[in-house]
């Protein structure tokens, strides 16, 4: 294809979507000139070049719209739906002979004559100007010019970002002058601030300050930014990665090198390379406005075709994201928007029963948050509807009767991303079929990120959508299994849990064959990574009694271990992707260059997880299929809790919910000091008052001597409000998970009541009551700084 | 047309060869990364400036014995439709200008994979050159299910 040609259709697709934004919001602002005068330039720009280019069908077709939209310019018209809605059809007719001209270089079959006769007969049909003035000169105005200039220079006469009606602005030159000078302009091809010098109608220095007045104004207009393809920016991301590479090579060899001079010039390297590699992430970095801007003209035609009035409002346009992130979450995006119109925003007049404005407000929202970046979908409509969703739920067997009631509504949502599960009422042509959620959420989760939905009845749905910013390089654990080298992605990593000779056994148990480890009390399924990818058997942690690395990962809700031989450190890599040859395999995403040059393999913890079945280990006779089985097992960990088991007097075992404990502290006696009676220790950055639970529990004297300094204090701290308060407790015995049942009401104060936890009888601590009791205000007083 | 050069390699005691424009290097023996649940023919991969490369085994692609231990193999880096690959061969031979004349199809007694991949037949003097069919030697389609995909 000519290049020309390409140009052509690179310059027009833009245009259209240029369109598409602009045609939406003049429908709002049907009086703007500058808008209908952008318009017409741009149709006019596309009439020209395909005229040129020999596109007859294509000039025809612009040549229609042109001609409507002179119409609505001259003030004949005014903008109704119905037109908007003709042009907005024109403009896409015009995209599908761009894509027509792409792949064949003809401008298509397809008939677009009943689009131009629908377009010539909207012209005819006289829209007498209503309330509005008509956009165009007003009679008095033409007449004052002495050769009553036509509509479009009127636009020119007033439009402040052209010289001329600036200069008019600022008083500087009179109306007819330069209405006449325009009128020369068309014919000569002079700069209108020359005709008018030339005429005399206005100082020359006039001339030069508006001009650089202008330039002031629009910094964007001068050529600073040109053109480049995408394939040269992911081909200078690729040379950038291998630098970095490189120069990781480099510095390791310079470490081992004792030559000051070396060692100087590779650190001068180091950080040209760092600066570098940063820079040109950001040429890949686009703003998410740019999968944003089609977004009013999607919202304006669905919320048409459901008959619901919509505004679309968005914030933070400029969030910036790495390019591939912004194709991946397109989709995503584009179908989450029409589910908001489709089933989130009621229609006009259910929603004025409801007391709300008739038009539905869709907000997006995007910002970067803790080096992610997080877009937010909300609506102002009738929310979700747990009651629909539990009983559909049941309907599909995913969850019994009772283990619904006992949900909480924040889980319930999160059902809507299941596969198959739609609530609509009925199945429409936008949404309903239940595909989609799901896809949403695994397009999401394949780039890294996150979704969750929260709802309130009656006021709306928000789905919040966290993704990394760049997918290029990326912090990874290095772990070594059967003496290969793997690199696991950070963001599925939670924690590390490291078994010491003689624990691994201990700790290690099996269900059914399916290793587990006790994981603070709770089941942790195992997967031996040297097994599941099949390594050398001489695995230093299949010999008994041999010290275990356990990473604990998360992957699709499901946490699981992965015993590993070695942890080796963590470090940026550069994701690379895998030949065809190896891409059917599910346990890796790729794979990196180490420092040394050699390759290694990023495993794809999903893959790694469903490869392993490790979400059957812990129901596999109960459900069918993995979701469901998500959906059982959290529901069985929710029957239980996980409890903090504290000593504080001889006989006060106490149990806390360990929701309720931000960290388990140990100080030392002497850090304690006294704020008047109480006692306080400084603890990040705060004062925070401490309380020896077995004063207030046990009945104990408060006379009980203070432990001698230098001993241990065990500290539970109960934040509240971002305020503290550590209890001091005897012992910490144990952290387990029990299923709660309070079987003797309360006898003492500060507690709720007796269970069995792990065959004893435990008292049930209440945490937020006790700390009420010894420090009336606490959080209240501070709670308003 | 009536001549055209091939670059020429040997796998078991056979000439093997590939028009010289599918070729994109030769290089020494490299290090490999072994991938875990690869179909057997992939050996590893290799880094080639900074970019990774799958490296099949063509012995093992062909149905060939497996290489004597301790023999290292050369990497011949070709191009592909879906970007470079190395195929491990035994040697490297000479490039050679052959006659289109000369070219034949596949004598019947070929069995197996090898039949597939192997286009004709040139005769030279006093020995044969097989043409391969790079790219369908690099798709491995036909393994479909790699051993990564096995229930167990």
């Amino acid at each position: 294809m000519d290049d020309i040609v390409k140009d052509f259709l690179i310059e027009s697709y833009e245009n259209l979507d240029r369109l598409d934004r602009e045609l939406v919001k003049l429908e709002s602002d049907p009086s703007s000139k500058e808008l209908l005068a952008s318009i017409f330039r741009t149709i006019h720009t596309i009439k020209g070049s395909c005229g040129f280019l020999g596109f007859a069908r294509l000039e025809k077709l612009a040549h229609a719209g042109e001609n409507l939209l002179s119409r609505l310019r001259d003030g004949k018209l005014t903008l109704s739906e119905e037109l908007t809605s003709a042009l907005l059809a024109t403009v896409d007719a015009i995209r599908r002979m761009l894509a027509a001209i792409e792949a064949s270089g003809q401008d298509g079959e397809e008939d677009y004559t009943s689009l131009i006769e629908r377009l010539t007969a909207l012209q005819g049909e006289a829209h007498p100007p209503q309330d509005s003035p008509p956009p165009t000169a007003t009679p008095e105005k033409a007449r004052s010019s002495p050769t009553s200039a036509p509509a479009i220079n009127d636009v020119k006469l007033d439009d402040p970002s052209k010289i001329g009606g600036l200069l008019l602005e600022r008083g500087q030159v009179r109306r007819e002058d330069l209405a006449l000078a325009l009128e020369k302009q068309e014919v000569g091809r002079k700069r209108i601030g020359e005709i008018l010098i030339d005429q005399g109608a206005v100082k020359p220095e006039d001339v030069m300050a508006a001009q650089q007045l202008l330039e002031a104004r629009n910094p964007e207009t001068p050529a600073e930014t040109i053109r480049v393809g995408v394939n040269l920016l992911d081909r200078l991301m690729n040379l950038v990665g291998e630098l970095v590479l490189a120069r990781n090579q480099l510095l390791q060899f310079s470490n081992s090198l004792q030559d000051a001079g070396f060692q100087a010039v590779s650190q001068r390297l180091n950080l040209i390379a760092t600066e570098l590699q940063e820079e040109v992430m950001k040429t890949r970095m686009q703003p998410i406005g740019n999968v944003w801007n089609k977004f009013p003209r999607t919202v304006r035609d669905l919320a048409i075709s459901c008959s619901k009035e919509v505004r679309l409002d968005m914030e933070g346009q400029d969030t910036e994201l790495d390019r591939t992130i912004i194709e991946a979450i397109k989709d995503p995006l584009t179908h989450l928007v029409r589910n908001c119109i489709d089933h989130g925003i009621e229609a006009s007049e259910a929603r004025k029963q409801a007391g709300k404005l008739p038009t539905g407000i869709l907000k997006l929202r995007a910002f970067h948050e803790g080096g992610q970046v997080n877009i937010e979908i909300s609506d102002d409509g009738a929310g979700l509807n747990g009651e629909r969703i539990r009983r559909k739920a049941v309907e599909r067997g995913l969850v019994s009767t009772q283990q619904a009631a006992r949900m909480p509504d924040r889980d319930v949502f999160n059902m809507i991303f299941l596969p198959g599960f739609s609530t609509a009422e009925k199945v429409t042509n936008v949404s309903g079929r239940g595909v989609g959620m799901d896809v949403v959420k695994t397009n999401v989760e394949k780039i890294g990120g996150t979704v969750d939905v929260q709802s309130t009845a009656g006021q709306g749905t928000t789905v919040k959508i966290k993704i990394p910013l760049t997918l290029a390089i990326i912090p990874a654990l290095m772990v070594t299994s059967g003496r290969e080298r793997f690199a696991i992605p950070q963001v599925s990593l939670l924690e590390l849990v490291r078994l010491e000779s003689g624990e691994s056994t201990k700790g290690i148990e099996m269900v059914h064959g399916a290793p587990v480890y006790r994981l603070r009390g709770r089941l942790l399924p195992l997967v031996y990574l040297n097994r599941e990818l099949q390594l050398a058997q001489e695995s230093m942690h299949l010999k008994q009694d041999h010290a275990a690395n356990i990473v604990v990962v998360q992957a699709d809700g499901c946490e699981f271990g992965v015993v590993v031989d070695e942890i080796t450190d963590t470090e940026e890599i550069v994701v690379k992707p895998l030949g065809k040859q190896l891409k059917g395999i599910t346990a890796y995403s790729g794979a990196t260059i180490m420092g040394d040059g050699r390759v290694a393999l990023i495993l794809d913890i999903l893959g790694l997880a469903q490869r392993a079945q490790v979400i059957s280990v812990r129901d596999s006779a109960l459900a069918d299929t993995v979701q469901e089985k998500n959906v059982v097992k959290e529901e069985a960990a929710r029957d239980r809790q996980t409890l903090l088991v504290v000593q504080c007097g001889e006989h006060g075992r106490m149990a806390i919910p360990l929701s309720l404990v931000a960290r388990l502290e140990e100080f030392p006696s002497s850090a304690i000091e006294m704020a008047g009676p109480q006692e306080v220790m400084q603890y990040r950055g705060q004062i925070m008052p401490l309380i020896r639970l077995s004063r207030v529990i046990a009945g104990v004297s408060r006379e009980t001597p203070t432990p001698a300094p230098g001993t241990q204090l065990q500290v539970v701290v109960y934040s509240e409000a971002g305020h503290s308060v550590g209890l001091v407790v005897d012992r910490i015995v144990d952290i387990v998970e029990e299923k709660l049942v309070v079987q003797t009401p309360a006898q003492r104060r500060g507690v709720l009541g007796s269970s069995v936890v792990q065959k004893r009888v435990t008292d049930l601590l209440d945490v937020p009551g006790v700390v009420r009791e010894v420090i009336p205000a606490f959080a209240e007083s501070h709670g308003s700084n | 047309m009536s001549s055209q050069q091939f670059c020429t390699f040997l796998l078991d005691g056979h000439v093997f060869g590939t028009p010289v424009p599918k070729v994109q290097e030769v290089i020494q023996h490299q290090e490999m990364t072994r991938v875990p649940l690869a179909p057997e023919v992939v050996s590893g991969l290799i880094n080639l400036r900074g970019q990774i490369v799958s490296a099949i085994d063509l012995r093992r692609r062909l149905g060939l014995e497996d290489r004597p231990e301790g023999q290292l193999p050369m990497n011949v880096v070709v191009r592909t439709n879906d970007g470079a690959v190395s195929l491990l061969v035994d040697e490297i031979g000479d490039v050679i200008e052959v006659d289109e004349e000369t070219l034949e199809s596949p004598p019947e007694t070929l069995q197996g994979f090898a039949r597939e991949v192997v286009q004709g037949v040139y005769k030279l003097s006093g020995r044969l050159l097989l043409a391969l069919d790079i790219d369908r030697v690099v798709d491995l389609g036909d393994l479909n299910k790699p051993k990564a995909n096995r229930e167990f």
